[in-house]
């Protein structure tokens, strides 16, 4: 493992995160895709739109809700898991360099 | 379709459209050799600066590169002409393909570029050799990186040919001149690539999007009541669709998928959405972007190049209530005319030539990032690995520059030699290979349980199964092989993608191997990448490669 002198983050681990609003976002992105794969759901031709069937106006509006549900999931995932910076992190080699360096 | 006579307007070159359409393409040309000064590289005798663009494009460049992957002759040409012929399960499908394509490269598209960014992976198979130091697996996701791409380019072959066609250029007295726009487009193609590598697409795609913009906007606000509104267009679509198939006798295709096609509308574009992440082309657009968020926040806004795309697949169905004839010059019904026939009936000339310059320029990007892609896979991953390990920077370009021409000769090879008729068959084809890579590739981000041996047969399994399956589909009218991607589907029995059932087969077989492999204690190889390295964000060090690779020294994994 690292030396717990140079850095006291392993990295050899998954970063912190809150399951919770991870949940949150893996259902935001599951939503569109169960919609879409329910093929019978939505293979109809009423109600008509202004002239559009069911069938092409319902995955239109699955461009605006995937898209929508996919920002949130983005918004979600940035505050779940904030980023664990790896600068501290130095690799044997370079460790090795400081060491002789005298730091 | 075969009782239909030769419009008038085919009948001659359109000089006007013509004109236009190739003073465009030398504004294009112009910008393409333009490019390679852009954002000074110090030399594009080097592999990074030619097929990476120096790795400095920022969120919109690639915001413009990743829609170079969907706006294409895909789009164009091959969706709407099979939403023309055959309806809505062999073309509407690209709808649900472009909206699930987001949710699914969300998931696992960061995790790539972190850890690609900590250890300077470019292609999958890279990433692939670091995470099971295999070079074996390495080149067969390699090679069917390089395989897949070739009838992907092929289609945007024949949307080139298709629109040059249209303008009147090429003829049916000799066996040359039929081809020639083929050879036109591939000429243009190669000369464009082989000078400014990924550089000149990046440029040109601003062009590009602008016009298709234009175009789009223009036809899908203008033709719909010029041929008698939505309403009467659905209608004239069902009464066509309905009508039996004077070959089979089955009606012509679907308005609206029934109950025993549900499983191929799924399957097509499910197994579309997941297969395009795979392909080089657009794991460098991706890859080339600044940092792990980019293609997050590019993944909640790229959706608006699928409605326009849904858009652009009802034009098909427009073209069947305005009567479009689409006839090839030699006298023969060719369904991806449709679009070009469609806007040059339906426009004053000086604007086909406008549409006509934005569907041969929206297929010569994305065709030149291809070649590109497929040739950075060859030159890293075969070349450097295989066959000249202590390769120069200057070798591996120019090599790179060969194989882009090579990987486009065959290209043309597919465009002559299988059927035509049903362009979009060419991406599916191309579907049917590189999904096969996706446990090798997606799996492998998240777990290394799977064993590399087990994941290169189940990847050989699926291969094999896809390409014999494929090959075994018939086309009814011509009586040619890979007629199409649909096939029954085991134990479910409904048709259904074959992409899909390959994949599904090549992973129980690399399931099952892994335990046999791991009962067996058979060597997993190393893994030089360590959990923290598929969080990384730009400004993380990249991992400096030792003569004893890191993870010896940290002990894990």
């Amino acid at each position: 493992m690292v030396n717990p002198e140079y850095d006291d983050v392993d990295h050899d681990t998954v970063p912190p995160a809150n399951k919770g609003l991870l949940v949150a976002a893996g259902v935001l992105l599951a939503l569109p895709m169960i919609a879409l794969a329910w093929v019978g759901s939505y293979a109809r031709v009423e109600p008509k739109l202004g002239g559009f069937p069911f069938f092409i106006w319902y995955q239109f509006l699955w461009v605006f809700l995937c898209s929508a549900a996919t920002y949130t999931a983005y918004k979600l995932v940035l505050k779940a898991r904030p980023h664990r910076p790896m600068l501290g992190w130095r690799d044997a080699e370079t460790r090795r360099r400081d060491e002789e360096s005298g730091r | 379709m075969t009782a239909m006579l030769p419009a008038a307007a085919n009948t001659g070159v359109n000089y006007t459209a013509l004109a236009v359409l190739i003073i465009l393409f030398l504004l294009v040309t112009v910008m393409g050799f333009w490019a390679s000064k852009w954002r000074q590289a110090t030399s594009m005798e080097s592999l990074d600066e030619w097929g990476l663009g120096g790795r400095k494009f920022g969120t919109w460049v690639t915001w413009f590169l990743l829609g170079g992957d969907l706006y294409t002759a895909y789009t164009f040409v091959a969706v709407p002409a099979a939403m023309f012929a055959l309806g809505s399960v062999s073309g509407f499908f690209a709808v649900p393909y472009t909206i699930v394509l987001y949710p699914i490269i969300f998931i696992f598209m960061s995790r790539l570029w972190s850890v690609s960014h900590r250890h300077g992976y470019v292609t999958p198979a890279d990433f692939v050799r670091g995470r099971y130091g295999s070079r074996g697996l390495s080149l067969a996701v390699a090679l069917t990186g390089i395989l897949a791409t070739m009838p992907y380019i092929a289609l945007q072959l024949v949307g080139i040919q298709a629109v040059l066609e249209v303008a009147g250029v090429g003829g049916s007295q000799n066996v040359i001149a039929k081809d020639l726009p083929l050879f036109i487009a591939f000429a243009l193609l190669a000369a464009y690539t082989y000078s400014s590598g990924l550089r000149a697409p990046a440029v040109i795609a601003f062009v590009k999007d602008t016009l298709i913009y234009l175009v789009i906007i223009v036809a899908v606000i203008y033709l719909p009541s010029k041929f008698g509104g939505w309403d009467h267009i659905f209608g004239a679509a069902q009464t066509k669709m309905a009508k039996p198939n004077p070959v089979t006798g089955k009606p012509t295709g679907a308005f609206i998928p029934n109950s025993q096609q549900y499983w191929a509308y799924a399957t097509l574009a499910f197994g579309s959405a997941m297969a395009l992440f795979m392909y080089p082309h657009s794991i460098t657009a991706t890859l080339s972007s600044g940092s792990r968020n980019t293609i997050r926040r590019n993944a909640s806004i790229l959706p608006a190049y699928s409605f326009v795309l849904g858009l652009l697949a009802l034009l098909g169905w427009v073209a069947i209530a305005a009567g479009t004839k689409p006839i090839g010059l030699d006298g023969k019904p060719n369904a991806q005319l449709v679009i070009p026939q469609l806007f040059e009936d339906s426009f004053p000339s000086w604007f086909a030539g406008v549409a006509f310059a934005a569907i041969a320029i929206g297929a010569l990007v994305p065709a030149a990032i291809m070649s590109i892609a497929a040739a950075n896979t060859f030159t890293r991953n075969v070349y450097k690995e295989w066959l000249k390990p202590d390769a120069t920077h200057a070798e591996q370009a120019r090599v790179g520059k060969l194989v882009s021409l090579i990987v486009k000769a065959f290209a043309l090879v597919f465009v002559l030699t299988l059927d035509k008729q049903n362009a979009i068959n060419f991406q599916l084809l191309g579907g049917i290979w590189i999904l096969q890579t996706f446990p090798a590739l997606v799996f492998s981000l998240y777990t290394r349980w799977f064993h590399r041996w087990a994941l290169l047969a189940g990847w050989a399994v699926g291969m094999i199964y896809g390409t014999y399956t494929a090959y075994n589909v018939i086309n009814p009218a011509t009586k040619s092989h890979f007629g199409g991607s649909l096939a029954a589907m085991p134990i479910i029995g409904d048709l259904g993608y074959i992409a899909l059932t390959a994949f599904v087969i090549n992973v129980i077989i690399a399931a099952i191997l892994t335990f046999v492999f791991n009962a067996m204690k058979v060597d997993n190889g190393v893994d030089e990448t360590i959990r923290g390295d598929y969080f990384a964000d730009e400004g993380d060090p990249r991992v400096e490669k030792l003569e004893t690779p890191i993870h010896l020294q940290t002990g894990t994994q």
